[in-house]
């Protein structure tokens, strides 16, 4: 058994963010264990531009902005493990991990962050019906191929889903000589950025077909044609609506979902509505000295904030090492409601001085012309004019001392929109 | 040396070819894909049946029978995964009462033992997440789970490793019998030639049958359409779930599966096309509505995939099984449920039957256990410690979702009748196999089959032999 004070599970953007910051809050004892061979997670596929802007204030690629975290870590001289695979956490922190060095590796943690980002929805959780041949891949797994490896999914493609990766993807196969016939999303808006839909989509005049679904997938071997349909307000398909589109290639973009498998094994208690852990202002979840942040806590759609919220996680982990465990606390929820889908964190302590406070949150619905409104036992502590909010962008409110300290003396918080 | 040739490397097919290994002779089995265990025992509900359902005095009866006492011994000898779990054939309607009382007289008369009927709370008590809706249930104790496509590459390898000669990517087109000899000829224009031919075709044994006998036979495809759930639903139940039969089958099960998930289906629907293996919108929508009504907590939520099967119902009703009306041509035929509980106990029956016809002796240098690939996900840590130090391959995670290392991916390639697709990696040792379906191990896999069999990433096969999963990029 080795002792360590910090594991960090995950070198992606946010188990990088959360090394780094729980360094710079006087943390030594660090070991991050990243799964694949280079650090950096998924950005390192990201190779197109758009990351950094918050953090850095310019455009960078995925591999450039891990490349700067990276670069801080190593400065700092933190311990990582590559091609290192953790199978177990217990909730007395131990982390069993193993890889082909080393073997099997034990480690007895005080913190442990639990970085380890998110998986895309597989064809099986959409019950789309069909042919179960070669040329069906998720939008990231084909980003993988073409970008890491260098090999095409396909010539002729269909996208399902307008997640942010389906769009980015939509544009990276055209860049490289493939025709995307269509993007089919299920809902009446795309789950995506702004942004992308026009940088991606628009600008390449690719049809995205809003209020559709795929209802069959053809193919002999390989994928030969699909099946798609309108569908109604119950999102059923019309049939008589239903058009074949030929093609030998369907991406799908149907959704992220927080790898929380470990967090299982620890007896962490998780949220249905994010899937991630539900945890306090502090990034810490139900048990005790293990945090969360980044994707695996809930899905963000910018890396920049991915990385914010990993140095919270990381300075509170370093906090925590320090005073050898949290005090006793008494918790007041945060909840979504009229709209709000889901609001991170779940709990605010009711005792711990804080200068300010930010509450990340998910609308479940295209909304115009709303407030959107922090409530102590329904009295306005914050609130903020939003021309639209969309499920594809994640909303945040920054609430200052103030207002935190009403929001402690209060019994519940609820984060609302409301009409003007 | 008597040579015999076996048409069909599926569970039947590479059973038989096993039993036979016992005996001095030649024996090949011709497969038309790329891969054994691609056809019905690659996709079916995996349950070694108690043996009630089947009419008393059919072969179906007898060797379901049979085979169910077989697998305790069977399963460690070629180490597989079995496990006898037990099974419910839920009541929903006092009406019906009289025809679950049938049944239960029925699995009586056919030898079934710790066979019961249940009061609902009787069935509550044992397995708490069966629908209140019942009126009774049959429990069968000796109900079990298997892992299909694993039995029978553990039958083939084992058969392999005894001398049988396996022949892939040979789809068999002609028959003709010489001057006594058979000549069984293939797609590719091969000739094999045999003293005798044994037919283990499934869906397709009609037509091989049809080649040469007189009595013809004639299968119907009947469909069957699944859904698989997350390992985290897998405390759901840890029996078998069955509602009352009907004439097309024994209706939608709920069934947990060897590896910890949750299997619900099949559908029983008669198609045209024995290649048919699309899941349909309305196929899927009555697994799971039909499924919810045996256990009601399921939610589509946590569906991880969906698949389709082909089951060989064979008009005849029962099993086919014996030397047909052409002396030296054997058929092993309409072999349907309870054909894979059947399996072990028809194989046997089958190699005596053509060693007496034969005359064959007994081998002496038959070896009767096959060892499975390691299964690291199953360790203990210790045990885990020891497989890295001897092989370091073992301590890299190539499948995060099922936890598979490349020491066992490695292995699967490398054995006898190895894998050479994704799916045959994946049949072997479950790379793919969980909650994100590959979307991360794919190109991994990929990548190790390639270099392990020497071939181009790009000519490396899902599936169909030709049918690639990317294309090199062209150079601008």
């Amino acid at each position: 058994m080795i002792k360590k004070n910090l594991v960090i599970i995950g070198g992606g953007p946010a188990g990088l963010a959360a090394a780094k910051s729980a360094y710079d809050s006087g943390e030594r004892d660090i070991v991050i264990l990243e799964r694949e061979n280079v650090l950096g997670g998924i950005l390192n596929q990201c190779i197109h531009n758009g990351f950094g802007l918050h953090t850095f204030k310019e455009e960078l690629t995925g591999p450039e902005y891990a490349s700067r975290y990276i670069a801080e870590v190593e400065k700092r001289g933190i311990e990582y493990k590559l091609e290192t695979t953790v199978l177990n956490v217990t909730d007395k922190k131990v982390v069993t991990a193993v890889n082909e060095k080393d073997g099997l590796l034990k480690y007895k943690a005080k913190a442990v962050i639990m970085a380890c980002g998110c998986r895309e929805r597989p064809r099986g959780g959409i019950n789309v019906a069909g042919s179960r041949c070669a040329g069906i891949f998720s939008a990231g797994t084909a980003q993988k191929l073409i970008n890491i490896d260098g090999y095409m999914p396909g010539k002729e493609v269909v996208i399902l889903g307008s997640g942010d990766i389906g769009l980015i993807m939509a544009r990276r196969m055209t860049f490289e000589g493939a025709k995307v016939k269509a993007v089919v999303e299920l809902m009446p808006y795309s789950s995506g950025l702004n942004r992308n839909i026009v940088q991606c989509i628009k600008d390449f005049d690719i049809p995205l077909l809003f209020s559709h679904t795929v209802v069959d997938i053809k193919g002999e071997g390989r994928v030969s044609s699909v099946v798609i349909a309108k569908v109604d307000e119950n999102l059923q398909p019309i049939m008589s609506t239903a058009q074949e589109i030929k093609c030998d290639t369907i991406l799908l973009s149907i959704g992220l979902l927080p790898e929380n498998e470990l967090a299982k094994t620890a007896s962490v208690e998780l949220s249905p509505v994010t899937g991630g852990a539900v945890v306090d202002e502090n990034m810490m979840t139900s048990v005790d000295g293990i945090f969360e942040c980044g994707n695996v806590l809930h899905v963000h759609d910018l890396v920049d904030f991915v990385s914010m919220e990993s140095e919270d996680a990381g300075r509170s982990a370093a906090e925590y090492i320090k005073r050898k465990g949290s005090p006793k606390r008494d918790y007041v929820a945060i909840k979504g409601e009229g709209g709000v889908r889901y609001v991170v964190p779940q709990y605010l302590s009711k005792s711990d001085k804080l200068d300010k406070l930010q509450l990340k949150m998910r609308v479940n619905n295209v909304y115009k012309d709303k407030r959107l409104t922090v409530l102590a036992d329904g009295e306005e502590i914050y609130s903020r004019k939003k021309q639209i909010v969309t499920p594809g962008e994640m909303e945040s409110v920054v609430l200052n001392a103030d207002a935190i300290a009403k929001a402690q003396k209060a019994d519940s918080i609820t984060v609302t929109l409301k009409g003007e | 040396m008597k040579k015999i040739i076996v048409i069909g490397g599926g569970v039947i097919g590479c059973s038989v070819a096993r039993e036979l290994c016992r005996y001095e002779a030649e024996v090949t089995v011709l497969e038309r894909f790329n891969d054994v265990s691609s056809g019905t025992t690659k996709a079916n509900s995996g349950i070694v049946h108690a043996g009630f359902d089947a009419t008393t005095g059919t072969l179906k009866a007898k060797f379901n029978m049979l085979g169910n006492a077989m697998f305790d011994k069977l399963s460690k000898e070629l180490d597989f995964p079995f496990k006898r779990n037990g099974a419910f054939v839920l009541c929903f309607d006092k009406e019906d009462l009289p025809s679950l009382r049938e049944l239960y007289d029925r699995g009586v008369r056919n030898g079934v033992e710790d066979i019961f009927l249940l009061t609902p709370d009787e069935v509550h008590a044992i397995e708490p997440a069966i629908t209140e809706n019942i009126v009774g249930a049959l429990y069968a104790k000796t109900s079990g789970i298997v892992s299909p496509y694993e039995m029978a590459i553990a039958y083939a390898e084992n058969a392999a490793v005894n001398g049988c000669n396996f022949l892939l990517n040979k789809k068999v087109v002609g028959l003709e019998q010489k001057d006594g000899d058979w000549e069984v000829k293939t797609e590719d224009g091969s000739v094999y030639g045999a003293d005798i031919v044994i037919n283990c075709a499934g869906v397709h044994a009609d037509e091989i049958n049809n080649l040469v006998c007189d009595k013809k036979l004639t299968i119907i495809p009947r469909k069957g359409e699944y859904m698989l759930y997350d390992k985290t639903c897998g405390y759901l139940t840890s029996t078998t779930i069955f509602q009352m039969p009907s004439k097309m089958g024994k209706g939608i099960l709920v069934a947990p599966t060897t590896h910890g998930n949750i299997i619900t289906g099949p559908t029983a629907k008669d198609v045209d096309n024995k290649e048919d293996l699309y899941t349909t919108v309305d196929g899927l929508n009555e697994v799971y509505d039909k499924a919810r009504k045996s256990v009601p907590s399921l939610n589509k939520k946590f569906v991880i995939t969906q698949f389709s099967g082909i089951r060989a119902h064979c008009t005849e009703g029962d099993f086919v099984i014996g030397e047909s009306d052409k002396k030296g041509f054997y058929n092993v035929a309409g072999i349907e449920s309870p054909g894979l509980t059947s399996a072990p106990a028809i194989a046997v029956y089958v190699a005596e039957d053509i060693a007496s016809m034969l005359e064959l002796k007994k081998k002496k240098s038959f070896v009767s256990k096959r060892k499975a690939i390691p299964h690291f996900a199953m360790m203990s840590d210790s045990e885990r410690e020891k497989l890295i130090k001897e092989n370091p391959l073992y301590g890299k995670v190539i499948c995060r979702c099922e936890v598979v290392t490349e020491g066992e991916i490695v292995d699967a390639i490398n054995r006898p009748i190895g894998a050479t697709t994704v799916d045959g990696v994946k049949r072997r040792t479950r790379a793919g196999m969980g909650r994100c379906q590959s979307g991360f191990c794919l190109e991994r896999v990929m990548e190790i089959l390639a270099r392990e069999l020497g071939i181009d990433f790009e000519t490396v096969v899902k599936n169909e032999s030709g049918k690639y999963i990317v294309y090199r990029k062209e150079k601008k």
